[in-house]
């Protein structure tokens, strides 16, 4: 698993830690639906774990500064006259030295945590698995996502299926302003960008439908822009494809550019066949620095 | 002749902003009417609106705080019904139209026009008191920085009443926020607002920079200065390095959008990302420049209420500047999500976390500040007090999201809202109340109401937790920012319960303006004659309250740290016996036009009416000019009069 987050610390107390801060969460927030603390992929679980992990490690310092700023205050105050009171005492070297130094030893803990996870969790890191990834080409618009399927030849809008268990690539762009590709409940976003492609992994480990949104406001259809993300088994995958296939809606440059239209609240719609171009066409579109591209350059010139 | 500008730029239509507008106006009438009633206007006009004194300056610049805030918050009620509301079927009452320019005029206000204003008004009153200096280095300029601020705020409400605001969010990203996707003039009130008000900024951070470095009382040391001295020196550092920044970002995004540049255009080899990196550049900063003064606030009270001395003032020091140079190396946590890499991330994560480190020590020192103190429970103590659990909060969910793989999930959610409005509210607001309760009576010579000061404190407190905490917990439900409706229905208690949250904090507001009517109303009962209400222990308490014009009758002697309270333990005085002749500037009404005539040109750029840009600009250019051949700009109190005045008040 190249993918596994490996964090170096892995000791017992760590553990002890992590486990600590998730036995007291259900108490805390009992009975509400925290779809982060209920991941359902490995990057999710992962990104969860790092995020309990943080928390632990912060409240090491955290609690003994509340504690201490509600202890001294009560304490030291004007009629508690047993307290001593030291008006000109303002330095202690073994003070000084301890509350630079827990900080600093558990921002350095965190530092190299920050270091592992961030290099195991890049979203364009490939997630190793025996199955081979899937690929889905996402666009934003406005204000909608349109799925494109290069391998299967098909597409969908505000709905996206993957079988359950095989990694899934996302190439991410936008065909309009900046938006946010995101499922909670299955891990990372990333920035849909005109003119860029975004490359994030995703894998589903349980089969299920989970909610996906734009996580970047990009206009007044933004709220609408949710999408459902359907983790399917092979055999539901496959009769989700064969329905897809069935409007024989072809979309190319015309149906394309209707589709591209702003409009809210758009339903879920399918597409039996993709113009194979057209992903490509809608990042060249926003690079075009006022000149021809260079290889379309010097296609023409021959 | 009007360039875009038509009546039907008015929304007759809405109700609801409409009534906004008439309460305004109302509220505008009733205050010249006031003011005439009262025969008041030659006051006003004398001793504030052409003021150049430091004190004058800082309490205008609080005033339009505290309006401004009520406007924000007016906001932020919109905001918290409309979500309590639009669940489901239930479309709630703000379209998107409307509720994009709410959330994006509440940001832009709280950020510009509230928490900017009041911290430079701290500096504003305190500064120059407790470095024992007379005024300001540059007393014309600081009255020329207030009215362009004003003249930026009055642009943003201006917007209510003609045309729209922005609906990009108050960061107004590209390409949203250019021609293509925005056609309409709500950026361009945006981009000049912020530009006129930045404009007056940037002239405050050279003011304030070179009163700290130049006009401190000759036997002052930087090391004898109050830690407010010293945080207020390292906020106008970054301001000077920060907001030039902010400037050509928003010039960029002006010419792409009045002369069809491609700076950051999506189209053309624009490139959007840039602006967001530039943004940050200066956007990260900001948040410094704003909490600094609020950590200088805290450590003098802390300090005061404590009976004693500041626990390890030069670690406080030390942390200060680290927090100053590391605020500049961080600002690309604000998008791990553009997806960068993972290198880069994790430099820009590492290097957010260890702006932890000078935070905790700080937090650390203020705790050890009343470790063996006699602790005084005062309204000021108990901001503080509320602020030290509140912010520790606050910085850790910031560290949390400082790790880009958590960043990842939380990223723009409402997880991140609640963040930034907990060390923002609890660290910036409660620290400008603190310092507005603290320092109430010097500027004004009467204290504020105890006993409504702590009731708004606890509503504020309480409303805080009872609004922001829900948001937390949707955040970790994967409820993003900015969304007008939802069909989720776990989300809708959380929602209610932030609403009812807001509510209680609601109450707090109401007691602060029942605080300051009930204050002046009793001013007689709580003057303070002695100058030092607090028992305090820097300079700003050596003189009497209000202090006179000129502050000092004679420049201070300091000999180290604490230089008030070291003078009474020692049984003398820093008020002088023999009096000289004093030199003051003089009154000018200069600073008024330019911000007048700024206010113009905004407006005539938001609606392209060229000819009135132009008549406005050079109308700045007359106005500088006039004030540049005046040679009659300062004069000189003679001793006698210093006399005077001295002996009527002792």
């Amino acid at each position: 698993m190249g993918r596994k987050l490996r964090v170096g610390l892995r000791g017992d107390a760590m553990r002890l830690l992590r486990g600590g801060v998730v036995l007291c969460l259900p108490v805390l927030l009992g009975g509400c639906q925290l779809v982060l603390f209920d991941s359902k992929g490995t990057i999710g679980i992962d990104e969860r774990n790092l995020i309990l992990l943080s928390v632990g490690l912060m409240l090491l310092v955290v609690v003994p500064a509340i504690f201490m700023a509600l202890f001294f205050a009560w304490h030291y105050r004007a009629s508690n006259d047993k307290a001593t009171y030291a008006p000109n005492w303002d330095y202690s070297g073994k003070i000084e030295a301890v509350i630079w130094g827990v900080p600093l030893l558990i921002i350095t803990i965190l530092g190299v945590v920050c270091w592992q996870s961030t290099h195991a969790l890049d979203p364009a890191r490939p997630i190793v698995a025996k199955a081979k990834p899937i690929h889905i080409e996402v666009v934003s618009l406005d204000w909608k996502w349109l799925f494109i399927y290069p391998a299967q030849n098909v597409a969908s809008v505000n709905e996206v299926a993957f079988p359950v268990g095989v990694p899934v690539r996302f190439d991410i762009t936008s065909d309009s302003v900046m938006n946010s590709f995101f499922i909670p409940q299955l891990g990372s976003q990333i920035y849909a960008m005109g003119g860029m492609d975004a490359k994030l992994y995703l894998i589903a480990n349980a089969a299920g439908s989970y909610y996906g949104e734009s996580a970047n406001f990009s206009g007044s259809g933004f709220s609408g822009m949710s999408f459902k993300a359907l983790a399917l088994s092979d055999a539901a995958f496959n009769a989700w494809v064969a329905n897809a296939r069935r409007p024989s809606a072809e979309l190319g440059t015309t149906a394309y550019a209707e589709l591209a239209k702003p409009s809210e609240n758009t339903p879920v719609r399918y597409y039996s066949a993709v113009d194979p171009h057209l992903f490509g066409s809608i990042i060249a579109k926003y690079m075009k620095s006022g000149m021809e591209p260079m290889a379309q350059g010097v296609a023409n010139a021959r | 002749m009007l360039g875009k500008l038509s009546l039907s730029a008015i929304p007759f239509d809405q109700p609801i902003i409409m009534g906004a507008v008439a309460f305004m106006a109302l509220s505008g009438a009733a205050i010249v009417g006031g003011v005439t009633y009262a025969g008041k206007w030659k006051w006003l006009w004398t001793e504030y609106l052409t003021s150049v004194d430091h004190k004058k300056i800082g309490i205008m610049y609080i005033l339009v705080a505290l309006i401004m805030l009520l406007r924000g918050f007016v906001d932020a009620v919109m905001m918290r019904t409309q979500l309590a509301l639009s669940y489901g079927s239930n479309q709630g009452y703000l379209p998107p139209h409307h509720y994009d320019q709410v959330f994006s005029a509440h940001g832009v206000i709280m950020i510009f026009f509230v928490a900017m204003p009041f911290v430079i008004g701290l500096m504003n009153i305190v500064v120059p008191l407790q470095i024992g200096a007379r005024d300001v280095a540059f007393p014309f300029m600081n009255s020329v920085s207030l009215w362009l601020t004003i003249s930026g705020a009055a642009l943003v409400n201006l917007s209510l009443f003609l045309g729209v605001f922005a609906m990009t969010g108050w960061t107004a990203y590209p390409p949203l926020s250019e021609l293509t996707y925005s056609p309409d003039v709500g950026v361009d009130y945006y981009i000049w607002a912020l530009q006129i008000a930045g404009v007056g900024s940037l002239l405050t951070g050279i003011n304030f920079f070179v009163t700290i470095i130049k006009k401190r009382a000759p036997s002052m040391k930087m090391m004898h200065m109050p830690i407010f001295c010293w945080t207020a020196l390292c906020t106008n550092i970054l301001i000077l390095g920060a907001f030039p920044i902010l400037t050509a970002t928003l010039a960029m995004l002006a010419l792409d959008r009045y002369v069809g540049t491609h700076f950051f255009t999506n189209t053309a080899g624009g490139e959007p990302m840039l602006y967001v990196n530039l943004f940050w550049a200066w956007g990260h900063p900001e948040v410094y420049i704003l909490i600094l003064p609020a950590f200088g606030v805290f450590s003098e009270v802390t300090a005061t209420f404590s009976g004693k001395r500041l626990f390890g003032y030069t670690s406080m020091v030390w942390a200060t500047m680290a927090i100053t140079v590391l605020s500049y190396m961080v600002w690309l946590h604000h998008f791990f999500t553009m997806g960068a890499g993972a290198d880069v991330n994790t430099a820009f994560g590492i290097a957010t976390m260890v702006i932890a480190v000078p935070t905790g020590v700080k937090i650390f020192n203020w705790l050890f500040t009343m470790y063996r103190g006699r602790v005084r429970f005062t309204t000021p103590m108990m901001w503080t007090i509320g602020f030290l659990v509140t912010f520790t909060i606050g910085g850790m969910s910031g560290v949390l999201m400082s790790v880009p793989g958590a960043d990842f999930l939380l990223h723009n959610s409402l997880f991140l809202i609640a963040h930034f409005h907990n060390v923002i509210i609890g660290g910036v607001l409660f620290g400008s109340f603190a310092g507005l309760a603290y320092w109430f009576p010097k500027a004004t010579g009467f204290t504020l109401d105890e006993r409504i000061g702590k009731a708004a404190f606890w509503c504020w407190l309480v409303g805080f937790y009872v609004a922001f905490m829900p948001l937390y917990v949707l955040g970790f439900m994967g409820m993003t920012r900015r969304l007008n409706h939802y069909d989720n229905p776990d989300w809708r208690p959380w929602l209610v319960l932030a609403a009812v949250g807001t509510a209680i904090i609601a109450l707090g507001i109401f007691f602060q303006l029942l605080q300051i009517v009930v204050s002046i109303r009793d001013r007689e009962k709580n003057r303070d004659l002695t100058g030092d209400p607090w028992n305090g222990r820097s300079l700003e308490w050596a003189t009497t309250s209000p202090p006179p014009f000129y502050n000092f009758a004679e420049i201070p002697v300091v000999t180290g740290r604490d230089a008030f309270a070291t003078a009474k333990e020692q049984g003398g005085s820093t008020r002088g016996a023999a009096f000289h002749d004093i030199h003051m500037p003089r009154n000018t009404a200069a600073g008024l036009f330019v911000g007048g005539f700024s206010l113009v040109l905004g407006f005539a750029l938001i609606w392209h009416i060229w000819w009135m840009a132009v008549a406005a600009g050079l109308g700045i250019f007359v106005t500088l000019l006039l004030r540049a051949a005046d040679g009659n700009t300062d004069y000189y109190v003679p001793a006698a009069v210093v006399a005077q005045i001295e002996q009527g008040h002792s």
